[in-house]
């Protein structure tokens, strides 16, 4: 039974991941670099997801977590000469814990004030960045292109005999990064685990009285997601090959939430869709308009429209529609009695 | 004693935004996120006023107000007030939008250079008790007061203002005894609007005029409203001045903070405060009804 039940799941992850595995060998160099960062994007979704999405609190701080984690990446290359790949677990680590630190002030923050905290923490990252100079570079951040030998930026790398040109590779490190971590996400939230956040997010008192201990499950859910957040700017750091204070900035930590929200809070085609907004809503506001200004203009317009006519994004419409053809069906089967 | 007087400055300033914070958050529970945004918006438009309109500094300044109060009025009718029902976080993101859009809006109409922005009052300094205090700083001082004292004036001895209080503190027993409660609300966001406006009118000429001008000073009025109390007009009031004095001696004294890291010690006053006493020093204790 219990096979039976995952077994939808598995054969759309196996889909997806064969369609991902192929996409490279139909698109352009080009396109394969917008798509890398699209699946970079979705490793923060996830994580994102499990905080906003499944435990109920809101995080307009992520792109500081992000920062946590391109900057373990960059100094762990620049300093220390670690390969690129391998820093991408330390930094998830790193800003995992950091997210878990964090988690514990905000177990008695809620709702509106744990945005306001999280924002805030969004807004001074850069000035923190930039007053510990000698750890971070400073303002002029830190380059990884002086070390080729670590990052697949001038050479072609090998991996089963297929050579892979930069962007190529870009785009099976971000995308494999992004199935992995949904598989992790998918197993820990299919549980136990996953009820106990779900109890939070409906009811913090129901799910207490429930015998669901807040503090362990709210620091939990902000380590996890925290750590989703260290990979993306683990991802991003090495995608760019450079960091600096103006990588992450607060409007980083905006689109995150936006690209949750037009996910619906929810599946992974949700979060897919979110992903691909955040990454191609500045390309496709351009054909509007020149001005800077103008993708900001669209993703406002985006959001506050979407909170009109579907407050639970775009998975949430897929969720109706099926709920709705689902009742359809009911009727059919009562009217057939 | 230079320094107290220049942080008492901008502390005010920080105080009216933060009050436009505490307005719309005691009337409607929400924290505006675009309330800086706003801010921004509004000094564009005075801006402009004086330098492609050739308006002198006081009849644009009430001329914004007038405009500020209007679109405030109409971002609560337009778009506040379909998402209110449901979970407290459709409107945060609705907020969050706004932010968005106004920001690409300011940068869409009028570019993303830095502008100077003429001060109404001379920036040279007088002398106080062997103080030497700039002008600026008193007259900044001064308007933000006045402006307190006749947002204080309405709430207390006018009916609107008693209707407004009514609306706030029970909506449905407002209803009841004929309040029009939901009028009550956009007129508050109006003069939320209002206040940022004057925040950000008498931020710009020492700050200059950018897009982001009032990103930084909304973590400042945050954090002044959480140190007063997010529901207490008065604590917002002194929690800005309290905030804007200590940053500035904190920058001034204190090496290892500099210019460069009163931002996150701002976020530490919000952090602390909602840890240690979240009603803030005026505020009441939050009671949940399950």
């Amino acid at each position: 039974m219990r096979l039976g039940r995952a077994a939808a799941p598995i054969i759309a992850f196996v889909v997806l991941g064969v369609v991902v595995a192929v996409v490279p060998s139909f698109v352009s160099a080009f396109r394969a670099q917008q798509l890398a960062y699209v699946g970079i994007y979705l490793v923060a979704l996830i994580g994102l997801n499990v905080l906003t999405g499944y435990t109920g609190q809101i995080s307009l701080g992520h792109g500081a977590f992000m920062a946590v984690g391109g900057y373990t990446t960059a100094i762990l290359m620049s300093d220390h000469g670690v390969k690129d790949v391998w820093t991408i677990p330390l930094a998830a680590l790193v800003a995992g814990v950091g997210g878990f630190l964090f988690g514990i002030p905000a177990l008695r923050l809620s709702g509106l004030y744990l945005a306001l905290a999280t924002f805030a923490i969004a807004v001074s990252m850069p000035a923190v960045i930039k007053r510990f100079e000698s750890f971070t570079g400073g303002g002029s951040g830190i380059n990884l292109f002086g070390t080729p030998e670590l990052t697949a930026s001038l050479t072609p790398v090998t991996i089963l005999g297929q050579e892979l040109v930069f962007n190529d590779w870009l785009y099976y490190l971000s995308w494999t990064v992004a199935l992995i971590g949904y598989v992790i996400a998918w197993l820990l939230l299919r549980g136990r685990t996953g009820r106990a956040f779900r109890a939070v997010r409906d009811s913090e008192t129901a799910a207490q009285s429930s015998g669901v201990s807040l503090p362990r499950y709210k620091t939990l859910a902000f380590g996890v997601s925290a750590a989703y957040a260290g990979a993306a700017g683990s991802l991003f750091a090495i995608a760019t090959t450079f960091v600096n204070p103006d990588t992450f900035p607060i409007a980083l930590s905006i689109l995150l939430l936006v690209g949750v929200v037009v996910g619906g809070l929810g599946s992974l085609v949700g979060l897919i869709a979110g992903a691909v907004f955040i990454q191609f809503l500045p390309i496709w506001s351009q054909e509007i308009s020149q001005s800077p200004g103008a993708p900001s203009v669209v993703s406002g317009l985006v959001l506050i429209a979407l909170m009109f006519v579907l407050p639970m994004g775009v998975a949430g419409l897929v969720g109706r529609l099926r709920l709705l053809t689902r009742r359809g069906y009911h009727r059919a089967d009562s009217q057939a009695d | 004693m230079q320094q107290v007087v220049a942080g008492l400055a901008s502390g005010s300033i920080y105080a009216s935004l933060a009050l436009a914070l505490v307005l719309i958050h005691r009337a409607t529970g929400v924290i505006n996120f675009a309330q800086g945004e706003m801010a921004t918006l509004s000094t564009y438009v005075a801006w402009s006023l004086m330098t492609n309109h050739g308006w002198s500094y006081w009849p644009a300044f009430v001329a914004t107000l007038a405009i500020s109060f209007l679109g405030g009025a109409v971002v609560h009718q337009g778009i506040i007030r379909p998402n209110e029902k449901g979970s407290v976080l459709r409107v945060v993101i609705v907020t969050i939008g706004l932010l968005l859009f106004i920001n690409g809006l300011i940068i869409l109409i009028w570019g993303g250079e830095i502008r100077a922005m003429e001060s109404p009052f001379p920036t040279r300094t007088i002398e106080i008790a062997g103080v030497a205090i700039s002008i600026q700083d008193i007259g900044t001082i001064g308007v933000v007061l006045a402006t307190v004292v006749a947002l204080w004036l309405l709430f207390q001895y006018t009916k609107i203002g008693l209707a407004m209080r009514a609306a706030a503190v029970n909506p449905t027993e407002a209803r009841l005894v004929g309040v029009r409660v939901t009028w009550m609300l956009t007129f508050g966001w109006g003069l939320a609007a209002v206040l940022g406006a004057v925040a950000g009118m008498l931020a710009a000429p020492s700050l200059f005029l950018d897009p982001n001008l009032m990103a930084a000073l909304l973590i400042y009025a945050f954090a002044s409203a959480v140190l007063g109390g997010i529901d207490s007009p008065i604590g917002a009031v002194v929690g800005g001045l309290i905030l804007g004095v200590g940053l500035n001696l904190i920058g001034t004294y204190v090496d290892f903070v500099g210019a460069d890291l009163r931002l996150p010690v701002a976020l530490a006053v919000i952090l602390i405060v909602l840890l240690v006493k979240p009603s803030g020093i005026f505020g009441r204790s939050e009671v949940r009804r399950v």
